[in-house]
């Protein structure tokens, strides 16, 4: 019975959603930081912190399972040899997710996900920006 | 048929059709810049949230 088993279903037949989310897993992976639906961030999140925990083991049999998620195998090297690592001292909650507000076109909710504790490749600009801002007040 | 005895009141229809009206979302000053901004969001204006840079905001000529 799949009583209580809740599977985010993001419109997709499994297939498809199984794509979609090794392939956004990949790209936090890569990116550091992937910008996108919120319940998609959601899923991914999931997904991503199943991941670290396996990248965090790292046995021959936990990066084959990785790589039959992820489906691709230098993002799954690349999270088991620099990303997970880094949260040894970590007992989940690797990801954040920050809402940014709603888009335009079909007003969907955007979110940030991003690896906590990880300089993602961010905002720069931003100071001058901020400081001409504040000075317009 | 039955029919309506009266036509109604712009006040009865727009009482009915507020009734049915959603809240409005809550917007805040962003602690950083004073521009307003949604709870637990990014303020579009800064790109802060917490304390933090979180997005770049293009100036935008």
């Amino acid at each position: 019975m799949r009583h209580r088993k809740k599977t985010v279903k993001l419109g997709r037949t499994s297939a498809h959603r199984d794509a979609l989310l090794s392939g956004l897993v990949c790209n936090l992976i890569a990116e550091k930081r992937i910008t996108t639906t919120l319940a998609k961030a959601r899923a991914a999140r999931s997904m991503a912190e199943k991941m670290v925990t396996l990248g965090k083991r790292g046995t021959l049999a936990d990066r084959r399972r990785a790589i039959s998620l992820l489906r691709r195998k230098d993002r799954v090297a690349e999270l088991f040899n620099d990303i997970a690592p880094g949260y040894a001292g970590r007992a989940g909650g690797y990801t954040r997710i920050i809402k940014v507000g709603r888009r335009m076109g079909d007003n969907a909710e955007q979110a940030i996900l991003e690896w906590v504790d990880r300089a993602a490749v961010a905002p720069k600009k931003s100071t001058e920006e901020n400081e001409s801002a504040t000075t317009a007040e | 048929m039955a029919q309506p005895k009266s036509k109604k009141s712009k006040s009865k229809t727009r009482s009915r059709k507020m009734s049915k009206h959603g809240e409005l979302p809550i917007a805040v000053p962003c602690p950083e810049c004073g521009a307003p901004r949604l709870t637990h969001r990014v303020c579009p204006s800064c790109g802060m949230y917490k304390g933090r840079q979180v997005v770049t905001i293009d100036a935008g000529e």
